[in-house]
């Protein structure tokens, strides 16, 4: 079932029951035809949403998307009203997801512009080898906790993770955060202990500009959430970041 | 009498490079180089070179390099150059010919003939350098199961006792007295640094030394050198040494000349005294008197600790090791034939036993079959050039290596084979005061760790390519592993598969 | 068969390499349920798998003949059937034999199957469990008959498998008529292309069952392993080690399930030199002792059993597995759109930490569900 509203050029796709590939294909039409929005209802499972679409469109998903959601993204906005699975952002360039719940391993793999936020936890290696380039700065706000191996092998970008839902005193179940990381940044809200950090990070205190980066990071995820940015603010947040941009200078025997 | 003997090396110097200093006379053991301040020159005498390359390095204008001596026989197969120099020795002196280190013969390398595998696709590689890679390793024997009705977990751990090392590579066993203190301790500092075994060898433990003992392995050989309750007491692991790889079924002969005041009194004998071991031991006639001395071991140490036995890689090794485990060993220690020596007849370490890839996954096969695998750990020794050897050793069924040529060599050995002579001008293999400072423990135990250090980067970096992410998964897994130019009979001992199969 | 491994494995590859998604539910009170929506869910992962297999395990599932075996045998010759038929009266009392009722459906060269429900007979059993009777008879059918193959030998459950995608396999075997407590079903993606139905997960030995996702490189040592305690892997499959792994672990060396999972997926040497005490000791020691039957390489498995139920993947998690509750019924899935397609409103749904099992037990009282701890307990 198809509803189109002429006037704010949005489709409403009713999703059940259809594959990926027509789903996807059905995405491109409307989209080349003018469409600006979609609204996607009873997602369950289909892969690469928001992949190979222009930069203007809006996504609107209801459901549990499928892997690589929003793989090679070059630009489109994509809100998930649900769950993410596995594979998230692979290699995204250009473009906002904001998921009002968790997300699986591999989030923003390789990503290299970009947005992602995510309200509750992650899984294993979110933003692993995340770079930076030129003007390009991605990032990831989790509003939760994170499971192991966050920021592995980072190359550039800016990961916050806010650890909600831990109780008082309670720290980060994750290890080998930042792990081989080389460039970037990460701040994490809450504790950890040495043991669960990669052995190239390096823990400071944020500065005024990191401050002034957190305000606008925190501050666009409280807004997607509808939290008080200064409430998550609050507390203390861990600047990790690498000790060396040539981590591995000793390895080889030349 | 006159030696027909040529010169089997040429020394050249260019004289315009040289400036006389006379290093080269001074760093050399073997008195090849001498100085005439007549004519302001210095001579050589080739005949007594043996490529050790000291004066080479040391040379401080690079004026010295040593060539092959060119001289051309008749070509004749049969009678090569050294057949026919080995026959001329001997028929001036009516001995038995000595060399040093291992084995020099081109029998086939097996480890050059096996591949390792790497995953694409199906199973991910995975990378050492981000995350976890586990080489650690406890030696000791296991039991087939856990009993947890049986009560406090603990209490077996401690009846069988475990020796963790960090990484699969141990060094052998190299006698005070073959090698200098300075050797020993660097070998001593470079176990303990990187959490691994050096093993004294059969020459006891010198005083200086105890400060090492928990990463020493402590031998008992059949001439008992230094064996007494406080060295006992000191090791990690105590080993019986049956045999050597370069030397099987005979015994060794320390000149009294090297046994020097210390060597004496550490291997507590009187000096100047030659320290014969004898070839068997005298109190194993057979295996039930094997595991009565594993078991007088086991009591002189309070079942604290486990006991090796290492024997040479012979004929029947899969059943002499079945038979040592049931004598009750804790680890199995087996040297092939390219295993090295101080000293050995030259026509035994030529032609006597196997080589340690077929030996190590013949004893493997064996002990799973006899379903006696789990209650004891496996060593492979003789031969380990790199770390690809030792992880080939490791999928073929080895717990661990023993490295002893490869250790000296980190230290500036050049493997000249004149290790008898006690000459060595690398100040390894020799007790002689002068000669022995040239190793200074705090360089030596460097390089030596150096070496531990990128083995096992390199071992993390295959482990990894293979999907692997701990030692113990390899451990007796051939899948990895393919043969190439190998008989079907070699392949089937060493339990591999042929590359494309 | 008679050579079990030629007919799974024709090429004679060292083991056949599979990728697939995987899916469970366990009703906690034992309640039993239809088929429809573990068919619906795996059904829902199909681009995971290729068509070339796919098999469910099914518990509580003949409630008339509760302490019988019940044999699933899939046979390609007549004559098979009557050699193994044979075999069975001679080495058990043979309360009842039937042809698995089945029906048309897009499944490719389906054999005939047939179900036996068996006791060993008293006097066969010489100084031996039942169990271990079993096994040995499985053992026997599996590596000396042509044209038979046991593929489900536990009781008040039962495997069916074959190739084709899951959801055709159902089809066949017509899994929708019936009802148990406890579902896992697999779709396979195998690397090898000439598949043969005993080749599908699940893999079984007497009511332990496997459905497994990843590739084991330790495959080689676990198998020799395995090899020391009489166990014959006459597939070349790595998840057949996973099955005999845990039926040497949890039933003959008797270690509980949690144990297991930590055998299977150990905990880092650094993480064990964090323990202390007793702990410490427990830990070091099963892996000193079990390091072998370490499963290397990337994995989840779902093994379940009567009444159990559990979730686990190797230990740095390099293949999915989500977990979820909604009332007393158990979820896991290798994607979590395969759990909401059949029961949209979850209670709880979470990834567990690699190695950290997911343990879901039919409760005598009340099921405890912790998601942070991820071991549920009756």
């Amino acid at each position: 079932m198809i509803l189109l509203d002429e006037a704010e050029q949005v489709l409403t796709i009713d999703a059940k029951g259809v594959y990926y590939r027509e789903l996807n294909a059905r995405l491109r039409d409307a989209v080349e035809n003018g469409v600006k929005k979609v609204v996607l209802n009873n997602i369950t499972g289909q892969r690469y949403l928001g992949t190979d679409l222009p930069g203007e469109v809006e996504l609107e998903v209801h459901g549990t998307p499928g892997n690589d959601l929003g793989a090679f993204m070059n630009g489109p906005t994509v809100t998930i009203h649900g769950n993410l699975q596995d594979g998230c952002g692979n290699t995204m360039n250009a473009g906002t997801i904001v998921a009002h719940g968790r997300a699986g391993d591999a989030l923003g793999y390789a990503m290299r512009g970009g947005k992602i936020f995510v309200r509750d936890d992650v899984g294993y290696r979110v933003g692993i080898h995340m770079k930076q380039y030129e003007g390009k700065v991605p990032a990831i706000v989790v509003g939760g906790t994170a499971q192991p191996f966050l920021g592995e092998y980072m190359a550039g970008g800016v990961l916050v993770v806010l650890g909600m839902g831990l109780q008082e005193g309670e720290r980060h179940r994750a290890n080998f955060i930042g792990t081989g990381m080389h460039n970037g940044v990460i701040f994490l809200r809450g504790s950890v202990e040495q043991h669960q950090l990669g052995k190239e990070v390096g823990v400071r205190e944020p500065d005024e500009a990191d401050w002034q980066l957190l305000r606008s990071l925190v501050g666009e995820f409280a807004g997607h959430f509808g939290f008080a940015t200064e409430e998550l603010l609050r507390g203390r947040f861990l600047k990790l970041l690498p000790l060396s941009l040539r981590p591995y200078g000793r390895l080889y025997a030349y | 009498m006159k030696t027909y003997l040529p010169a089997r090396f040429r020394v050249r110097r260019d004289d315009e490079r040289c400036i006389r200093c006379r290093v080269c006379e001074r760093q050399c053991g073997f008195d090849v180089h001498h100085y005439d301040e007549e004519d302001d020159s210095l001579y050589c005498d080739d005949e007594k070179c043996v490529a050790c390359h000291r004066c080479v390095v040391f040379c401080p204008t690079g004026a010295l390099t040593v060539e092959k001596n060119p001289l051309s026989y008749r070509e004749n197969y049969s009678w090569r150059p050294e057949a026919i120099e080995d026959l001329m020795k001997q028929a001036e002196t009516g001995g038995i010919l000595l060399t040093g280190m291992g084995n020099d013969k081109p029998y086939p390398i097996y480890w050059d003939k096996l591949l390792l595998n790497a995953s694409q696709v199906t199973n991910p590689s995975i990378d050492p350098l981000r995350e976890p890679m586990e080489l650690r390793t406890y030696l000791g024997r296991k039991p087939d199961r856990i009993d947890l009705a049986a009560g406090n977990i603990g209490r077996w751990t401690r009846r069988a006792p475990q020796v963790a090392i960090e990484t699969p590579i141990m060094f052998s066993a190299i006698s005070y007295g073959a090698i200098s203190l300075n050797v020993q301790e660097s070998l001593a500092r470079a176990a303990t640094e990187y959490g691994t075994f050096f093993n004294t060898g059969e020459g006891g433990l010198h005083k200086s030394l105890y400060k090492y003992s928990d990463n020493a392995i402590v031998q008992v050989a059949s001439g008992r050198f230094g064996v007494h309750q406080e060295y006992l007491d000191a090791a990690r692991v105590v080993e019986i040494k049956i045999g050597q790889g370069a030397k099987p079924g005979i015994g060794g002969h320390l000149p009294g000349e090297k046994v020097s005041a210390e060597v004496a009194a550490t291997r507590m004998i009187p000096r100047g005294t030659d320290a014969l071991s004898p070839a068997p031991h005298h109190d194993i006639y057979s295996i039930e008197d094997l595991s009565q001395l594993i078991y007088a071991l086991k009591e002189a140490t309070n079942y604290t600790k486990p006991i090796s036995v290492k024997i040479a890689a012979v004929h029947n090794s899969a059943a002499i090791a079945s038979g040592i485990v049931r004598a009750g060993a804790d680890i199995v220690a087996i040297d092939g034939i390219r295993g090295a020596t101080g000293a050995a007849p030259k026509i035994i370490r030529d032609n006597v036993g196997i080589p340690i890839e077929l030996a190590i996954a013949a004893v493997d096969s064996r002990l799973r079959a006899e379903g006696i695998r789990n209650q004891a750990s496996l060593v492979a020794a003789g031969g380990v050039r790199n770390s690809a050897d030792v992880i080939k050793a490791i999928a073929l069924g080895a717990d661990a290596v023993y490295i002893g040529s490869a250790a000296l060599i980190a230290m500036g050995c050049h493997v000249c084979q004149a290790c008898y002579t006690g000459r060595c001008s690398w100040g390894i293999a020799t007790t002689d005061d002068y000669l022995m400072k040239r190793i200074n423990p705090n360089i030596a135990s460097r390089r030596l760790t150096n070496l531990l250090r990128g083995w096992s980067l390199e071992i993390k970096e295959m482990l990894g390519g293979m999907g692997i992410n701990a030692l113990e998964s390899l451990r007796g897994n051939r899948h990895h592993l393919r043969g190439v130019g190998l008989s079907d009979t070699e392949l089937e001992i060493l339990g591999v598969r042929m590359a494309g199969s | 068969m008679e050579s079990t491994r030629n007919r799974n494995n024709p090429y004679g590859d060292d083991k056949v390499i599979a990728a697939c998604c995987l899916f469970g539910m366990l009703d906690t009170t034992g309640k039993r349920i239809g088929g429809r929506d573990s068919i619906e869910a795996i059904a829902n992962m199909h681009d995971r798998g290729n068509g070339l297999g796919g098999g469910f395990a099914i518990y509580g599932l003949y409630p008339d003949w509760p302490d019988h075996y019940a044999f699933h045998v899939m046979y390609t010759s007549q004559a098979g059937r009557k050699e193994v038929e044979a075999t069975l009266r001679s080495n058990f009392h043979v309360a009842h034999g039937e042809e698995v009722p089945t029906r048309q459906a897009a499944v490719s060269n389906p054999p005939t199957v047939w179900r036996y429900f068996l006791q060993p007979e008293e006097r066969a059993l010489i100084g031996q469990s039942a169990d271990d009777y079993v096994v040995e008879r499985v053992m026997e059918i599996n590596t000396g008959h042509r044209d038979a193959f046991v593929f489900s030998s536990g009781k008040n459950m039962g495997v069916f498998k074959g190739v084709g995608y899951p959801e055709d396999v159902a089809d066949f075997f017509k899994l929708d008529d019936y009802r148990a407590y406890l579902w896992t079903a697999h779709g396979r993606f195998p690397t090898n292309t000439q598949a043969w139905w005993g080749g599908a997960h699940p893999f079984s030995i007497l009511d332990w069952t496997v459905v497994h996702n990843g590739e084991i490189s330790s495959y080689g040592i676990n198998r020799r392993y395995l090899e020391m305690y009489g166990y014959h892997c006459t597939m070349h499959t790595d998840t057949e080690v996973i099955a005999y792994a845990v039926d040497l672990l949890a039933r003959r060396h008797n270690l509980p399930l949690n144990l297991v999972c930590k055998v299977l997926s150990a905990p880092l040497w650094a993480d064990i030199d964090r323990m202390e005490g007793e702990e410490q000791d427990l830990y070091r020691t099963l892996r000193q002792v079990y390091g072998s039957l370490l499963l290397n390489g990337p994995f989840t498995i779902i093994i379940a059993h009567q009444n159990e139920m559990i979730g686990l993947t190797d230990r740095i998690r390099l293949r999915p597995l989500t977990a979820a509750t909604k009332g007393d019924v158990l979820f896991l899935s290798s994607e979590e759109a395969a759990i909401r397609l059949v029961s949209p409103e979850l209670d709880k749904v979470w990834t567990p930490l690699g190695g950290e099992p997911v343990v879901g037990r039919v409760k005598s009282e009340a099921a405890v569900v912790a998601p942070t701890g991820q071991v549920l307990v009756a």
